[in-house]
């Protein structure tokens, strides 16, 4: 099966309205599916919901006088109806980003997870497990209306998976079976998510024939990969 | 008012809690700024909740690599010995009780140890990103904050106000005037800034402080 697609608008042809999109990266340019990004702008969807470290930050990790892409631009278009995010908002209240704003003119939902609940929900959204306990948030404004047990002396919090319909992803190389190999410190959240979604799309510098990526650096397995494209 | 300490003063100090072979997350803010001043003799490995182990200063202009930086969105320049995992990894280092200290900045601590670092109430949003997982996770959560806020407010508490990160999580509190301990029977005084007496930091903290019967001068 043919995972190479040739642009990044056919490989966003198909999300529809309401679509769950989790967009990997940790929020600056590494890892940053940027042609991906710019792809579904013009293509279009709305009402989504979006599943990403942070709600959109323009300037974070970026190289001074360059222009990062991030999902921000989704929702300055008023394409998403929901964030799901640990970082959401610009570290600078005099700052603030397009989510922001929006978010305080009630365009958009916000549901705010800790960052290890968030990577760790993925993680399990992935691997069929469909909720778990853990002692992060506990007592605090995250474990609100959640169920709560004690496991050896220690109170702890039910959280559950999360899925989507895609997942966005850069990886710096591909092989055509889907092996996907990372860079640096943009792996981070994006062979969780790769595992989560029906339809994982990476965005790659390189794509190599088969056999072409060491079987020992490969982190993402081309079995979770849908649809690969070159950036 | 006696002087208090700068920022950097603060950060000399929390350094000098950090044992030598340590496995240490720094938060943003004051903490960033401890790395430098780690004693002589001493290596700590740094942990970056982005999915790094083991990193070296920051990347001067010109230097960056988009593909190596730290949680806060610093440019970091390569070391050798460093790591590069996921992030459902680098956060089961956090809560599987791996990370030796952490350093936060913090809003507020409560006299039994809770922590408020994440949001401003006034701002009505806020980020968390890992804070509340290392407040749950490390071994041992050291914060490192000015003693009063801006309009001169204790920002040590008898009950935070501000939205929580963390109960009963805070070990040792460094500002610019004290080193205080956060024990089962509650605050105790350890150190004091040059010029400060046990009783003019009490009266700019909230909750009753037991002195430390041998409470020192903080050196850096």
């Amino acid at each position: 099966m043919n995972k190479v697609f040739l642009s990044c608008a056919e490989a966003v042809a198909d999300v529809p309205d309401g679509a769950v999109i989790m967009i990997g990266g940790f929020g600056g340019a590494g890892g940053m599916p940027q042609c991906l990004i710019q792809a579904l702008r013009e293509q279009g969807a709305k009402n989504l919901t979006i599943i990403s470290n942070t709600g959109g930050l323009a300037g974070f990790g970026a190289l001074s006088g360059s222009v990062t892409i991030t999902h921000n631009v989704l929702i300055e278009s008023g394409q998403v109806r929901k964030v799901v995010a640990s970082f959401p908002v610009s570290a600078s209240p005099s700052r603030p980003n397009a989510f922001e704003v929006l978010y305080r003119q009630g365009k958009v939902e916000l549901e705010l997870v800790p960052q290890g609940t968030l990577a760790e929900r993925i993680r399990a959204g992935g691997a069929g497990i469909p909720a778990f306990y853990t002692p992060t948030g506990v007592g605090t404004a995250v474990a609100q209306g959640k169920e709560t047990r004690v496991f050896y002396g220690q109170e702890c919090v039910l959280e559950h998976a999360l899925k989507a319909d895609y997942a966005f992803l850069r990886a710096n190389r591909a092989d055509t079976t889907g092996n996907l190999a990372y860079k640096g410190t943009s792996r981070n959240f994006s062979p969780l998510m790769a595992t989560a979604a029906r339809v994982t799309v990476a965005e790659v510098d390189e794509i190599l024939e088969s056999g072409c990526i060491d079987p020992e650096v490969v982190a993402t397995p081309g079995i979770y990969v849908k649809r690969l494209v070159k950036r | 008012m006696p002087e208090r300490l700068n920022r950097e003063a603060i950060a000399m100090r929390v350094a000098k809690e950090l044992p030598d072979g340590a496995y240490v997350n720094l938060g943003i803010g004051i903490p960033t700024l401890v790395s430098q001043f780690v004693p002589e003799g001493r290596t700590v490995a740094y942990h970056s909740e982005n999915g790094l182990l083991r990193y070296g200063p920051l990347a001067a202009p010109g230097q960056e690599d988009i593909d190596l930086i730290n949680a806060g969105g610093q440019f970091l320049l390569p070391v050798p010995g460093m790591a590069f995992f996921n992030s459902a990894e680098a956060f089961a280092m956090i809560r599987g009780g791996h990370i030796d200290v952490t350093v936060l900045g913090a809003f507020q601590v409560s006299e039994r140890g809770d922590l408020a670092n994440w949001m401003l109430s006034s701002r009505g949003v806020g980020n968390i990103g890992g804070a509340m997982d290392l407040a749950a996770g490390a071994k041992r959560v050291i914060v490192a904050m000015e003693h009063t806020d801006p309009l001169g407010n204790p920002k040590i508490v008898r009950e935070c106000s501000y939205p929580l990160t963390g109960q009963h999580c805070v070990s040792l509190i460094i500002t610019d005037v004290a080193v205080i301990e956060v024990g089962a029977a509650g605050l105790r005084l350890r150190e004091i800034a040059p010029g400060w007496t046990p009783e003019a930091i009490q009266e700019i903290t909230e909750p009753r402080l037991a002195v430390a019967d041998n409470v020192k001068e903080i050196t850096l």
